[in-house]
């Protein structure tokens, strides 16, 4: 048996190192283990300073035997590679796994085997750990706020519907699949608007946007008699005129007669609320915050100079101010801006305003996809005889929006993070209603459980959109 | 001319002036309406309110514009304090996410995963009306050190009474300047003759023996003012002297820098890891020893692909203070466009200065960021 040399371990007397080392670890943990679950104080006839730091000292030696070079031992050497490479390692890793059941006992404590689940009032909580029983209570009102509780189902139809529209796309056969795109920027939109006004608001089922949209199909039907060659004028044009001629000509006596029918009650949108209200606004934002980012992107990339500087003020414009003053502006500037009889409802002023906002950064995240393909792509995009936007639709945008993805779907995160703010017009989704609910004289000192639960509910839709754009981004990553 | 190149930008801008004339025609009637006339005079009027929390004097009798810059200070304030913590917090989780150890990588990773996709607002709000309202009251609160409170009422700290403070501020300007300067001749130095000067030694050395003389020199005095605790009534106690840090401060900077750290920290790990490995080993095959790799390959190259989104980040920090308003921390928007705003009804003027106010600064550092990039861009031939 050859010397063992404890300051500096090797392969010679590997056991005796790893027993050794490894009992000695494994005691350290114990130790902490104990004291913080079972508040058991082994080394208490120590002095305190020493007891103390005691399982660190040991666990620090009993790493520092095993740190043995290629011992050809799969575990050890796994080990050794990943937590284990040197001394300061060795001691962070300590900490870091003394610090993790250190904190477990008081987190499982608070969340779980001292929380009270059950109940309906404040009575029912009475332990130390959380009150579960506030957010089952709440339940509602953080789901949809003030919305009168026998017309949620409204909102809950309406959310199914849309989700199951919305993943029409996953089923498509390949005749369909071109569609996609006219469906999910046209169509889909319009659907959602439609649901959301009939059925979460319960608006009159005649009003002016049902002749827009009257206008539209009939203009699309005759469209496809039209020759190509006219086709651009033709949409510029005749469902304007449609539009015009069925709201003023045709029905005019008839929209206020109509104008009352109303399949559902009204609900009005400052009654709308909690988590579904967060949907709602995100949801809209992100459809028109996209499309006019593309818009701004291209001006801003644009040859016209009135074009060009007109786009750069707007995106500097937006980019420059944080949200809170466009809301502001929004709430208490804009109102001053329209003609006395107009009135434009909070939420769409809301969501105005969070979507120019928002397309500012979408506008320069566009811009640095646009700037990162090759110019040979335009010149032979123009080679072929394309136009700009023929080349822009065909040969640009598929290639440049790819490569943004992950800065688009972080600017998506950004708006969903952002909807809270709404409060300042004084819109109450999840975290407004939280603050609410928190002022409750019945249930007052319950802020801890209300924000770790938005808190989850936040992480869960923000973690998975992450997740969702790391996968798009594989999905269409080609070689370049 | 293009016809078609006319057209276009003409429809815009009739648009665009068309929308500007229908904003600013109802502006006028409206204003008129309601009895307003437009215009900056409000700002020299008595504010008659009050303010929590503030850098310069400030009470009711001063004017709107005082109130104006107390808002400024406050924001500035914070964001200071939030940057600096944001970077120092930034930086470390940034490395540690470059760890060869699982455990440390892993803990950086769920503390920048958990961390960003929680709203700010949020946090804010969970530092302030639930992580802090669980503190003590200022008669049950254990010091720290002997000297630091922390209580539900704020932190109280020492703080240092100044005999002569401007002296010593002058010295520390002019301690900066005179390591800018060391700077430059030491740049000038390595070009001309190749020899590296200890710049770092020498400017911390400025930066202690410049003040240091002022003490002796300039006659700067200063002596630390310990909080006391002081009973108002039979239960309601608070600290006297020293310096009250309010709750509201606490929370807003601690949940901006744990916020914007985890962006920062995403910046730090592209940064080092944008650096390829070609280019340590063809430095250190160069004899550089570790340290000169680090310090004159890696890091330059590295702070190249950091700086100019981290200055982002430092913009959003500055303008994510506004959220100051919803726990009522004084900051440019509550005491501005807030308080200001109900009190004179001047909806227009006030909200375009706070806008401004803010477009000003993040123009500013953009137009500096532009210049800077363009700096240190690598020249291609």
């Amino acid at each position: 048996m050859n010397k063992l040399n404890i300051l500096s371990p090797n392969k010679n007397n590997l056991y005796a190192y790893l027993y050794s080392g490894i009992s000695l670890f494994f005691i350290s943990i114990l130790i902490v283990f104990l004291n913080s679950f079972f508040s058991l104080d082994l080394t208490s006839f120590l002095p305190g300073t020493i007891s103390y730091f005691l399982p660190l000292i040991i666990g620090f030696i009993g790493l520092h035997l095993i740190r043995i070079e290629y011992s050809r031992i799969k575990f050890l050497d796994i080990i050794n590679k990943n937590i284990n490479t040197n001394k300061f390692n060795a001691l962070l890793s300590l900490l870091i796994i003394f610090a993790f059941i250190k904190s477990l006992p008081p987190l499982l404590s608070w969340f779980i085997i001292d929380a009270n689940f059950a109940g309906d009032s404040k009575d029912a909580c009475s332990g130390s750990g959380a009150c579960w029983a506030y957010i089952k209570t709440w339940f509602n009102r953080f789901m949809y706020g003030m919305y009168p509780n026998a017309e949620q189902w409204r909102i809950n139809l309406s959310f199914i519907a849309l989700a199951f529209l919305g993943g029409v796309g996953f089923f498509a056969t390949e005749k369909f699949k071109k569609y996609l795109t006219l469906y999910y920027v046209v169509v889909y939109p319009v659907i959602a608007f439609l649901f959301i006004f009939f059925f979460i608001s319960g608006g009159p089922i005649f009003f002016d946007f049902s002749y827009g949209i009257i206008a539209a199909v009939i203009s699309i039907i005759i469209g496809f008699f039209i020759p190509s060659k006219f086709k651009m004028y033709y949409f510029l044009i005749i469902p304007i005129t449609f539009y015009i001629l069925l709201k003023y000509v045709f029905f005019y006596e008839e929209l206020i007669e109509l104008g009352k029918i109303q399949a559902f009650e009204w609900v009005e949108t400052g009654a709308w609320g909690g988590l579904s209200l967060t949907f709602i606004v995100s949801f809209f934002c992100l459809i028109f915050c996209f499309p006019v980012g593309l818009f701004l992107s291209l001006g801003r990339r644009s040859d016209l100079p009135i074009i060009k500087y007109i786009s750069i003020g707007f995106i500097e414009f937006w980019r420059g101010v944080p949200l809170i003053t466009v809301l502001f502006m929004s709430s208490v500037m804009f109102p001053m801006f329209l003609p006395e009889d107009m009135f434009i409802d909070k939420l769409v002023r809301v969501i105005i305003a969070i979507s120019l906002f928002e397309a500012a950064y979408v506008a320069e995240v566009i811009r640095g996809g646009l700037q990162a393909l090759p110019r040979g792509q335009y010149d032979a995009a123009k080679s072929l005889g394309m136009g700009y936007w023929k080349m822009h639709i065909f040969v640009i945008l598929p290639q440049a929006l790819k490569l943004v993805i992950p800065g688009i779907a972080n600017t998506f995160l950004a708006l969903v993070k952002d909807t809270p703010l709404i409060f300042v017009v004084g819109l109450l989704e999840i975290v407004g209603m939280l603050n609410l609910a928190k002022t409750n004289p019945e249930w007052l000192g319950f802020a801890m459980e209300g924000y770790v639960f938005a808190s989850i509910v936040f992480f869960i839709i923000c973690y998975a959109m992450s997740k969702y754009s790391y996968n798009l981004e594989q999905k269409y990553k080609t070689e370049r | 001319m293009n016809f078609k190149k006319i057209l276009p930008q003409l429809l815009t801008l009739v648009v665009v002036i068309l929308v500007f004339g229908f904003f600013s025609y109802n502006a006028q009637v409206n204003m008129e309406n309601r009895g307003i006339t437009f215009g900056y005079g409000f700002l020299s009027q008595e504010s008659s309110f009050d303010v929590q929390f503030s850098l310069i004097k400030y009470d009711g009798s001063h004017s709107y514009f005082r109130a104006y810059l107390v808002g400024l200070l406050n924001t500035i304030l914070v964001s200071v304090i939030g940057i600096l913590f944001a970077t120092i917090i930034g930086v470390v989780v940034g490395i540690a996410r470059l760890s060869s150890n699982y455990l440390i990588e892993r803990t950086a990773a769920i503390y920048v995963e958990f961390f960003r996709n929680i709203p700010l607002l949020l946090q804010i709000f969970f530092w302030y009306f639930a992580a802090l309202r669980a503190l003590p009251l200022p008669e049950k609160a254990e010091p720290i050190f002997g000297v630091f409170f922390l209580t539900i009422k704020g932190f109280f700290v020492p703080a240092f009474v100044w005999n002569n403070l401007d002296i010593f501020i002058y010295s520390v300007i002019s301690a900066i300047i005179a390591i800018v300067f060391v700077r430059l001749y030491a740049k000038k130095k390595q070009e001309n003759q190749g020899i590296q000067t200890p710049v770092l030694s020498i400017s911390i050395g400025l930066l202690i023996i410049l003040p240091l003389l002022s003490f002796f020199l300039g006659g700067v005095d200063a002596s630390v003012e310990i909080p006391v605790i002081e009973q108002l009534s039979k239960t309601s106690f608070t600290f006297k002297g020293g310096l009250k840090l309010p709750p509201e401060l606490i929370s807003l900077a601690l949940a901006l820098s744990l916020y914007t750290a985890t962006f920062i920290a995403e910046c730090v790990r592209a940064g080092v890891q944008g650096v390829s490995k070609g280019q340590k080993e063809a430095a250190a095959s160069i004899g550089l020893t570790p340290n000169q790799v680090l310090k004159l390959v890696v890091m330059p190259q590295a702070l190249r692909i950091i700086i100019p989104p981290t200055t982002n980040q430092y913009l959003n920090l500055t303008k994510n203070s506004s959220l100051a308003a919803a726990i009522a921390y004084p900051d440019l928007v509550l005491v501005f466009a807030g308080t200001a705003l109900m009190q004179t009804g001047r909806a227009i003027e006030i909200v375009s200065i706070t806008m401004l106010t803010y477009l000003t600064l993040s123009i500013t550092i953009s137009i500096f960021m532009n210049w800077y990039n363009k700096k240190i861009a690598i020249k291609e031939k």
